[in-house]
């Protein structure tokens, strides 16, 4: 009786401990089920409607998915994005990133970590006033900051917004995306052991054949970590195209398929609003290669071995 | 001849970064230039005014040649930017350090499961469920409340924070706990008193990161968000910005735009450690 009055009494407060343990975290269990999961299943449930402003459900099977691949404007779409992905990921999330670190990396640290704070500035500025600064700096009359610079170089002053508009759309999102690369390229190569550089330069290398075959080659892995995550990350980004943009000039110039999706359900002006069913589907092939691409990055970058067991165990 | 290559290998590094860099420099000068001139010739301003930061006194942003408001009073925007992020950074700072402490220190059913889930929503980009969160948020009446966004930036933040925070729960020894424990605090108290004032910067860089992250927010209060009276100060730059048919001086939405990035600044200059910091872990995931 008393033994087992005693273990209930310890189950009882074994009980209230997990307790605890179930309280803590279920905030964030909650937060997560229901703005992940829900949404993620949710995204391809309205895709197989043809839901509108009611937001009723009215089922319509795949015919969403059949009018994405006769949509007229799919090519384009599809082509534009692959361009605005290719180019702006090479050139600046890892080429201008890359090229940054490097030459951050050779100089005194104090001045290299100031240059790399400058290019932090992009990222934490809030989109809309980054692209205001944009878009002022590229208007079309003399004065503009742009057009003044290269009337030195005598180029005729003009509107980039029209002229030059993917050129603009890849600047603007180069200049926010370099940051995440550079700052993953400057850890790793400022964890690289100072014997090997210095190894090398007793060897005879100069500057670019240290960087050629000692640096580059031992900071393989962040490249190639670095590639995967912005690709994914700008194959769904809009904000930026949107605010400079929106797509234009005329019609769908600039648009990618994310912006593409976003104009189908919310745009405000023309036809075509509240296409709530379309939009989703156009969401779900990115929802789709978003939980493809996570899921390989998670075992192609060992990120499970990350995961260390609790240091004790507590019970 | 040994130092003359050095510092022409130098001066070539500097020229380059200079010349990479300098653009990020002339666009924040431009803007600030063209708040308080009435002219600027691409980088030589003339007529120097405060006329276009007026709306500091007042708050109203008024529209040349007509009477009457267009536009939100300004410390009304101000208000609601700063409801909204102050609100996110507590939550996500609650949330994320309650989760992020069992999720170091317990081992419980599912533990494996949920931080590879964790882990891997880390990098899945939640905009993509813009869609289907927007139906979320009229069922649950949040459609045009700051509420609903909230809710939305707090959720999808929190993969990141949890995983910043269990970074930092796992840097404490356990015998700090363990000390605690056995002089009598039962867990909540060791959490609370022991545990939490080790972790202080976790918790300042959950704050910075989430704090920004809201103040920043645009697409979310322009897709959820209706009224003028909800609007941040992202909304108000957007309006000034994109509102052609309603002619604003450049000058004050330049103003307008130095005026909302005055924490970024600030963070910036005072707070670069933290910043620094974020970045490493936040889209890293080192």
């Amino acid at each position: 009786m008393t033994g087992s009055g005693g273990s209930g009494g310890k189950g009882l407060s074994r009980i209230f401990r997990r307790g605890y343990l179930y309280f803590f975290l279920l905030p964030s269990l909650a937060m997560i089920v229901f703005f992940f999961f829900v949404p993620a299943v949710l995204t391809f449930l309205i895709s197989l409607t043809d839901m509108s402003y009611t937001l009723e459900w009215h089922w319509v099977g795949l015919a969403n998915y059949v009018k994405m691949i006769q949509d007229p404007w799919t090519p384009l779409i599809f082509r534009n994005t692959m361009f605005y992905v290719f180019t702006t990921l090479s050139f600046f999330n890892v080429g201008t990133a890359l090229l940054i670190s490097l030459l951050t990396t050779h100089i005194e640290d104090r001045i290299g970590s100031a240059f790399r704070a400058i290019w932090l500035l992009p990222r934490i500025t809030p989109s809309t006033v980054y692209a205001l600064m944009w878009i002022w700096a590229t208007r079309g009359d003399r004065s503009a900051l742009f057009n003044w610079l290269l009337s030195f170089l005598g180029v005729p002053p003009v509107e980039w917004r029209l002229q030059w508009p993917w050129l603009l759309v890849i600047l603007v999102n180069g200049f926010v995306g370099a940051s995440f690369g550079m700052i993953i390229f400057t850890a790793a190569l400022k964890s690289i052991p100072v014997d090997f550089t210095r190894a090398a330069l007793v060897d005879g290398a100069n500057t670019l054949q240290l960087i050629r075959y000692v640096e580059l080659p031992l900071i393989k892995w962040p490249l190639m970590f670095v590639t995967a995550y912005q690709t994914l990350s700008l194959l769904t980004s809009f904000e930026y195209i949107l605010l400079v943009t929106d797509g234009g000039p005329g019609l769908y110039t600039t648009e990618v398929w994310a912006l593409y999706a976003y104009h189908m359900a919310f745009q405000v002006y023309g036809g075509g609003s509240a296409q709530y069913g379309y939009g989703a589907a156009l969401s779900a092939v990115l929802v789709a290669i978003g939980l493809v691409l996570s899921v390989i990055y998670w075992k192609v970058f060992r990120m499970g071995e990350m995961m260390v067991e609790p240091k004790i165990e507590v019970d | 001849m040994a130092k003359v290559v050095e510092y022409l290998k130098k001066s070539v590094i500097y020229i380059v970064l200079v010349a990479v860099t300098s653009p990020i420099i002339l666009l924040y000068y431009y803007l600030f230039a063209s708040s308080f001139f009435k002219n600027v010739e691409g980088l030589i301003p003339s007529g120097f005014t405060l006329e276009y930061w007026s709306f500091i006194l007042s708050g109203e942003i008024r529209v040349p040649g007509t009477v009457g408001t267009y536009y939100p009073n300004v410390y009304l925007v101000t208000f609601n930017t700063f409801f909204l992020a102050v609100t996110i950074a507590f939550f996500e700072v609650i949330f994320s350090s309650l989760a992020g402490y069992v999720i170091s220190r317990y081992k419980f059913l599912g533990r494996t499961r949920l931080l590879q889930t964790i882990l891997i929503l880390h990098s899945f980009p939640g905009i993509t469920l813009l869609i289907a969160l927007f139906y979320i948020i009229n069922i649950l009446g949040l459609y045009n409340t700051l509420t609903g966004v909230i809710i939305i930036k707090v959720a999808l933040d929190l993969p990141l924070d949890i995983w910043i925070m269990k970074g930092f729960f796992d840097g404490i020894p356990w015998d700090l706990e363990m000390s605690a424990l056995v002089d009598g605090c039962n867990r909540l108290q060791a959490w609370w008193k022991v545990i939490m004032p080790n972790v202080r910067n976790g918790i300042m860089a959950i704050i910075i990161f989430a704090f920004l992250s809201g103040w920043s927010e645009f697409i979310y209060i322009l897709t959820f968000i209706a009224e003028q009276k909800y609007w941040t100060l992202s909304m108000l730059v957007y309006a000034l910005t994109s509102g052609e048919y309603l002619y604003i001086e450049p000058g004050v939405t330049a103003a307008a735009a130095i005026f909302y990035m005055i924490p970024v600044i600030l963070f910036f200059l005072f707070a670069q450690k933290y910043l620094l910091r974020i970045q490493i872990t936040s889209k890293g995931t080192f």
